[in-house]
């Protein structure tokens, strides 16, 4: 089937009025052998059979919302109150492209400016833009940003190995042409102290995780300190969910924030779409990447909002762009916006304090199993490193298959220092019934 | 008329008011453990606001915004087609919604198994060896893409090749991601048809090309004529062949770029594919890649690890690519956005996809008729799924393009794309879609040549439009001097409770 609008009459009208025969003839400047070639596609099928075919494949994974899920490193199974859905459904939110003409568009403008203000204020930044593709390539839009401060001066970055490795993957991919020299991440069991040692005068930026990928919070009071005596800038990549309680990167003295939004009112969705932040200081905003929304009039002096300094981007700058981002993570930062607008100040705090309780409950309760031990050398937010007896693989695979569980991450895969060592993380969403479920399978496992 | 009113909404920061919540979370089932007192925030700047606010304030917020559910979107380039509601349905099924992104593949069959019939479906309808759907839009399919065509040249030892050939006609993308990549960027000029220069490119291709990035159709909505030459020329002096697809709505099912010699192409699945464009994305960026690129795409691709037989369906899991660039986004790629892309392929096969590019073509190709003897057309040719035109006339020297989309608003139409392609003067640039009626395209039609009229007889009612939609023209030299990014909520005074302490 389609969604064409022309009838046959509609198409004789039409084709007529552009002195054309039959609708082939449009294409008549193209090479003739390379015309029309037979597609290999399975046959259409109708709405009604196109659904079935996905309920049968949708039907065949197993996910978080039947079988208790303790796996994060980087993605959350979190509560998303049923208007967050409902108002992205709005076929105006939906179905409208960036806002370029701002007299059509104060819906999405407005949103976008709400949405960046609530960044700022999780963040404890100044300005945030309207999004990049996610966590990974915000964080690889903060070296480059790093980078343009510097004007090629420096061009060292420091990488933290507690960094989500994934991430630390991307940041290469993206600046594997600039000539960088990427340090830190050497040695997987590098500390903080460690890298900063690795600090000097041709450092461009800094990055650490915020709680890190291992779920701990580190000390991160006299890191400004030693980032800013160098001269170099310091970006911290936070998760959203633990900001709602803890102190923002800003309050020390962060000058980029980055980090995955998806926890903030976006499901899981098996990886995407998800939402990059990207929070700084205004004294760098010209070195900003992607779409900002700033306030100003309209010709009668009524408020209203607008793209602005937009020749920062792609479609005025070209090569001298600061990134080549256009199309980013729109309906996303909208989710994150009713999310955080119906969460609010008491809400967000409270999910982060559910998410605490549940973890360290958990925590608490496998750490006297025998064989296993929580690492404990730093305090953690929703996630944490457990020292198991056997490979992890082999626990989660007997934790799904007779308990139905979600296991957590194998940390082994990134840390050498690490085998054995499981990355488990505990949302609001696993009740007190699962997580004893969780504790008694590791015991009878072992 | 525009449909929009004239009501506008308070930030949701005004609608704050200190104890409200509209949090709908359970009191904690397990003992309460000690909070670290030192690391803890004492404010939080979010508003306290109720359900019952928030559904009104982004309802309303909602209204204020132009759609394609709501009124006709010929922005150019952006492919504004109906988006079928059944994609929403799809990518909202539990078992994808809630599946994580780090599960083990045995247990993520089902979405292993759509990404790799999707890759399939891509590969064929581009003439492809290989497809990653990694790539978040379109800009992140062409980083991806010139990023591959560089490590192809090093890891041959061709260590002398740094420029990209791009037309000047091209997306502002296609030059930020050369850049991005290290590389240099050689504009090439367009010629008389508005076609790519083949001199200009016969002077500029030497052994110092990486490649050249084309978008065909190009941007003016034109056929390459000479694209052949135009990629025999490349070749021949050692360089690749990237193609920007962001037209291919134009091509779906009539050529397939891989047949022309195309080494790397993204597609745009929110425009070709019609996912929705959700205010500025997701969007999702796939690349297709020739036999020689396969190696280089970035990882992880979707494989089949165990072949399966009549009764078992394959194993699918993740491989890395022999020589991949490496990785460009955290996890699977935006994988709701090719669920909806799998829904639509799926349900217009190979003859619907053709005939969606047919009539695309033809849509542009009447409005174009109808208004070419009022508006000035740079190229005299037929186009494919989008034309562009001047908005000036000799009769109106005060009027701009800005003045006829702006006007169109009064319309209840959504303007054009404004002043691109940078080559033609005043350009608007008209992208009607295939899902348009002819009687959509008649009123449309109709208010153009109602505004070129406008333009000589009363311009001064072009340079004031709109006027009737929420605001006026915005002064944005205020919004770029005076910069205002984000606001300051009022009520920051009062620390957030701890609730559980």
């Amino acid at each position: 089937m389609n969604y064409l609008p022309h009838t046959d009459a509609d198409r004789t009208h039409m084709l007529a009025a552009c002195d054309v025969e039959r609708l082939e003839d449009f294409f008549d400047l193209i090479p003739e052998q390379h015309r029309f070639p037979a597609l290999d596609l399975p046959e259409p099928l109708s709405e009604l059979e196109v659904l079935r075919e996905l309920q049968e494949l949708a039907e065949s994974n197993a996910e978080a919302s039947h079988h208790p899920c303790f796996l994060g490193a980087g993605a959350y199974h979190h509560y998303v109150p049923a208007l967050v859905n409902h108002m992205l459904l709005r076929g105006e939110f939906m179905t409208a492209y960036t806002p370029y003409q701002p007299e059509v568009s104060q819906g999405t403008l407005q949103t976008m400016f709400e949405y960046q203000s609530m960044i700022c204020a999780l963040t404890g930044m100044e300005v945030a833009n309207a999004s990049h593709y996610d966590g990974a390539t915000s964080t690889a839009e903060a070296v480059i940003m790093a980078l343009n401060q510097f004007r090629g001066r420096r061009a060292k970055i420091i990488l933290s190995a507690t960094l989500h490795p994934q991430y630390r993957q991307v940041v290469r991919t993206y600046t594997q042409g600039m000539g960088l020299t990427i340090v830190g991440d050497d040695d997987s069991a590098a500390d903080l102290d460690d890298i900063i040692a690795q600090l000097d005068d041709q450092t461009a930026l800094l990055i650490l995780q915020y709680p890190n990928f291992l779920g701990e919070l580190e000390d991160m009071r006299g890191l400004q300190n030693a980032v800013h005596d160098v001269g170099a800038l310091l970006c911290v990549v936070a998760n959203p969910i633990a900001l709602g309680m803890l102190k923002p990167p800003g309050e020390y003295g962060a000058d980029i924030v980055v980090g995955e939004g998806q926890p903030l009112g976006i499901p899981m969705s098996y990886g995407g779409p998800y939402l990059g932040f990207f929070a700084t200081r205004e004294k760098y905003v010209r070195k900003l990447a992607g779409r900002l929304v700033g306030e100003t009039v309209d010709a009668n002096g009524k408020r209203g909002y607008v793209l602005t300094l937009t020749p920062r981007e792609q479609h005025i700058r070209r090569d001298k762009a600061t990134s080549n981002i256009c199309t980013n993570q729109g309906l996303m930062a909208t989710a994150a916006a009713i999310y955080l607008s119906v969460l609010g100040k008491q809400g967000l705090r409270k999910v982060a304090e559910l998410c605490y309780h549940k973890a360290h409950y958990a925590a608490d309760c496998i750490d006297v199993l025998p064989g296993f031990s929580v690492r404990r050398e730093r305090a953690f937010f929703h996630e944490f490193a457990l020292r198991c007896p056997g490979p992890v693989a082999e626990i989660n695979t007997a934790l799904f298959d007779d308990y139905g569980l979600i296991g957590g991450y194998d940390l082994g895969q990134d840390y050498a220092h690490l085998e054995n060592h499981m990355l488990l993380a505990v949302t609001e969403m696993a009740t007190r019934e699962d997580i004893d479920c969780l504790v008694e399978a590791l015991g009878e496992i072992t | 008329m525009s449909a929009l009113g004239s009501r506008l909404e308070p930030l949701v920061y005004d609608l704050s008011r200190p104890g409200r919540s509209g949090a709908p979370l359970p009191e904690p089932d397990v003992p309460h453990a000690e909070l670290p007192s030192d690391l803890l925030r004492e404010e939080l700047g979010l508003p306290e606001i109720t359900q019952l606010d928030a559904v009104r304030h982004f309802q309303r917020l909602s209204q204020l915004n132009h759609s394609i559910d709501t009124g006709f979107y010929p922005l150019g380039s952006c492919t504004m087609k109906y988006n079928p509601r059944i994609n929403e349905d799809a990518a909202r099924l539990p078992g994808f919604l809630h599946a994580h992104p780090l599960q083990e593949a045995n247990t993520v069959q089902g979405s292993l198994a759509l990404m790799y019939e999707l890759q399939e479906w891509l590969k064929e309808i581009g003439g492809f060896a290989g497809v990653s759907l990694q790539p978040a839009a379109g800009a992140h399919g062409e980083l991806t893409g010139i990023l591959m065509m560089r490590a192809y040249h090093l890891a041959r030892g061709d260590m002398a090749r740094h420029k990209i050939l791009i037309p000047d006609s091209a997306h502002g993308t296609n030059p930020a991601s050369t850049t991005m990549s290290g590389l240099e960027v050689i504009e090439l000029p367009s010629d008389g048809r508005g076609n790519v220069d083949v001199k200009a490119l016969r002077a500029e291709c030497g052994e110092d090309v990486v490649g050249l990035m084309i978008t065909n159709p190009n941007t003016l909505g034109l056929f390459e004529e000479h694209i052949e030459e135009v990629v025999q020329l490349t070749r021949d002096c050692g360089g690749l062949i990237y193609g920007d697809g962001a037209n291919m709505n134009a091509l779906t099912g009539v050529i397939r770029p891989g047949d022309f010699g195309f080494d790397v192409m993204h597609y745009n699945l929110h425009k070709t594919f019609s996912t929705p464009h959700g205010g500025g994305g997701p969007g999702s960026g796939p690349v297709g890649v020739s036999e020689r690129m396969a190696d280089y795409l970035p990882s992880p691709i979707v494989a089949i690890i165990e072949e399966g037989d009549e009764k078992e369906p394959p194993l699918y899991g993740f491989a890395a690519p022999p020589k991949t660039i490496g990785r460009m986004k955290a996890f699977n790629g935006q994988f709701g956005v090719l669920v909806r892309a799998y829904a639509y392929i799926r349900i217009h096969g190979a003859a619907g996809l053709r005939a969606n590019a047919e009539h695309a073509v033809l849509n542009a190709n009447y409005l174009l008729s109808k208004v070419r003897a009022e508006y000035h057309l740079p190229f005299e040719r037929a186009c494919l799924h989008e034309f562009v035109v001047e908005g000036r006339w000799r009769g109106a020297p005060d009027v701009h393009a800005l003045d006829v989309s702006k006007r169109l608003m009064d319309f209840g139409f959504h303007p054009p794309t404004n002043y691109f392609p940078l080559i033609v003067h005043e350009a608007l640039m008209i992208e009607p879609t295939e899902t348009e009626s002819r009687e959509t395209l008649d009123a449309f039609a109709d208010a153009l040549l109602q505004i070129a009229a406008t333009a000589r007889d009363n311009p001064e009612e072009l340079r004031g439009a709109p006027h009737t939609t929420p605001v006026a023209r915005m002064d944005e030299v205020r919004a770029a001097r005076q910069l205002v990014l984000c606001c300051r909520p009022k009520f920051l005074s009062e620390p957030a409770q701890a609730p559980y302490t």
